[in-house]
């Protein structure tokens, strides 16, 4: 086995093999990513840092491996993503309304990772209520990306909303991480940092103890840097959950088994409707590479058409902010969370409690979502955004026909500056623009990092499948990992040396 | 269709969210700015499509209806803003 020269440049599947080689123990491991965190202060990656709670499971975990046992993940530093309810760590979902949320239970995808003997290192920074794509409007100031254009000192986002995780698999302060997508929130941050994002299909991975957002629409995933990482992770992450109702009555496959089968065959469909004025030219580019590499390693290319794609963000923008009014109703200053000082009344203590403990876009956003599911107004937006949901799953299932999976851009650029979009938040919402169709119908898809910029920023490609195809999926976005040999990584310009 | 002034304010009050007459213009153009963006989906043809409530086609499930957890009073106060006596404390609700 060849190691990497710093255990800071391991990946999932490395750092799992030389653990069980005795190569490298949990504890030293964990220190280096421990380290490696309180260096990268700056970056403002995570919310909670809970490195005494870290090298006490890295301990643990050292002493299975002695014995040799352990699980899959037995001893590997993980971040986590602080939408995720991890039992006596404190869980803000980036919001001043859970400053001070401790919660008394685990999330089942914490619950499972911890049970296969993953190290937890802290909870990442995010967008409030996961309600951005910049991780700028999280309580908790926003996330400088690792990644600047070459010659260049100006701070970037990380995207968003999983930003916080995105920076931290990035910036290597920890081996991998846990995100969450709504509407694009782990492959738009995986594509401007320059890792790898993957989206399961709804109901493969559980949500409960996840913090709500828009429950129709919301899937856990890992963050990570290679493809291989990410079926590695997801076949712990997900599992069948009596807990949840959603959760699907399948059992989980061996997703790392599926990187060796190759792509010759997949047919791979190209849908015309992603290619988009004002999309960078940059990414159109890339796009054309990533055809040629699939075709390269034997893959049938296919045009298809999704034709109600250019609804889909407004469709978007009306469904999960209705889910999210009705979700957020819980915040009311009472059983847990902020609440005002001094009300004069029971109205008055939800009225400020919640004026104080939301931010402004999660603000805007309920009240857009109180204001489509109000009377007169219903089936004007909210029953009509579902219809066009319809459309484009059957686009979706149509396309399908003709191919196994869909190969487009991830973003339609890449990562844009602090401050750049604040002001107009439609500009902002753009930012999803290619992620936004796979959660209207639920499928799964993964972002790759595949190339750079002219100035050097990180892009990357995503492959979409059909329900529950995550194999495909993987198959593909290995395919493409493999050609575009992409191993670039930021300067590490925050250390203080 | 868009939304006045009154409107806001109604929605506020629905939502529960405190908002200062000041900000109640700058959040009437802020939400029609989003509405107007939205209303191309006016132009999509929706004749006779059903909508979608699920994206996993899923029966249902059902459990045994019996106590599965309980007892658990001290966590479910932890983060109580303001309790006593195992209870949660609001305003006096009835004069």
């Amino acid at each position: 086995m060849t190691l990497p020269a710093s255990p800071l440049d391991f990946t999932v599947a490395e750092a799992r093999d030389a653990l069980r080689a005795k190569a490298i123990s949990s504890a030293e491991l964990t220190k280096s990513f421990v380290q490696a965190i309180a260096d990268a202060r700056p970056l403002n990656a995570f919310v909670t840092e809970t490195p005494e709670r870290a090298l006490d499971m890295a301990e643990a975990s050292d002493a299975r491996l002695a014995h040799g046992e352990g699980g899959a993940l037995e001893g590997l530093p993980l971040a986590i993503k602080d939408l995720f309810c991890t039992k006596g760590v404190r869980t803000t979902a980036g919001s001043r309304i859970l400053e001070n949320f401790v919660p008394p239970y685990e999330s089942t995808v914490t619950r499972n990772l911890w049970d296969a003997g993953a190290v937890l290192l802290g909870k990442t920074n995010m967008d409030e209520f996961a309600m951005g794509s910049s991780n700028e409007t999280s309580y908790f100031k926003p996330v400088t990306n690792p990644w600047r254009a070459r010659g260049s000192n100006q701070a970037l986002v990380p995207g968003g909303s999983s930003g916080g995780s995105a920076c931290a698999v990035s910036g290597q302060l920890c081996l991998a991480a846990t995100g969450t997508d709504t509407g694009g929130s782990i492959r738009q941050p995986a594509a401007v940092s320059g890792i790898v994002g993957m989206k399961p299909t709804y109901g493969r991975c559980s949500r409960w103890g996840i913090i709500a957002f828009a429950s129709s629409l919301d899937q856990a995933g890992p963050m990570t840097r290679t493809v291989r990482d990410a079926a590695i992770l997801l076949k712990v992450m997900a599992s069948v959950d009596p807990k949840d109702s959603t959760s699907v009555e399948r059992p989980v496959p061996d997703y790392e088994a599926a990187l060796g089968t190759g792509v010759k065959g997949l047919r791979v469909g190209i849908p015309k409707e992603y290619r988009i004025e004002g999309a960078s030219p940059d990414v159109d580019a890339l796009w054309a590479k990533g055809v040629e590499w699939l075709k390269g390693q034997g893959a049938q290319i296919v045009d298809v058409s999704l034709p109600h794609t250019k609804a889909a963000l407004p469709a978007y923008y009306i469904v999960a902010p209705a889910e999210a009014s009705s979700n957020l109703a819980r915040y009311d200053g009472v059983r847990y969370g902020h609440r005002a000082a001094h009300p004069h009344d029971v109205t008055e203590l939800y009225e400020r409690s919640r004026a104080e403990g939301f931010g402004a876009e999660v603000r805007r956003r309920i009240l857009i979502g109180t204001y489509v599911l109000s009377a007169g107004y219903y089936d004007a937006y909210y029953t009509r955004a579902q219809k066009i949901r319809s459309l484009i799953a059957r686009d979706f299932a149509e396309a399908f026909e003709k191919c196994d999976v869909l190969l487009t851009p991830s973003t339609p650029g890449p990562a844009f500056a602090l401050g750049e979009k604040t002001a107009d938040p439609v500009s902002m919402y753009l930012n999803d623009v290619f992620t936004v169709t796979v959660n209207l119908a639920g499928l799964p898809a993964i972002s790759v990092p595949a190339g750079l910029t002219a100035s050097g920023l990180p892009l990357g490609l995503q492959v979409i499948g059909r329900t529950f195809d995550e194999e495909a999926v993987l198959r593909a976005g290995h395919a493409i990992e493999t050609a575009a040999a992409f191993g670039a990584k930021p300067d590490k310009w925050w250390s203080a040396a | 269709m868009s939304v006045d002034r009154d409107t806001v304010r109604r929605i506020a009050r629905l939502a529960r969210i405190a908002l200062d007459e000041s900000r109640v213009e700058p959040m009437v153009n802020e939400l029609n700015n989003i509405l107007a963006w939205c209303r191309q989906l006016q132009a999509v043809d929706i004749e006779g499509v059903p909508p979608l409530t699920s994206v996993v086609a899923q029966q249902l499930k059902m459990r045994d209806d019996v106590v599965t957890e309980g007892g658990a009073v001290e966590a479910l106060m932890a983060n109580a803003p303001e309790a006593e006596a195992h209870f949660f404390v609001v305003p006096k609700v009835v004069e």
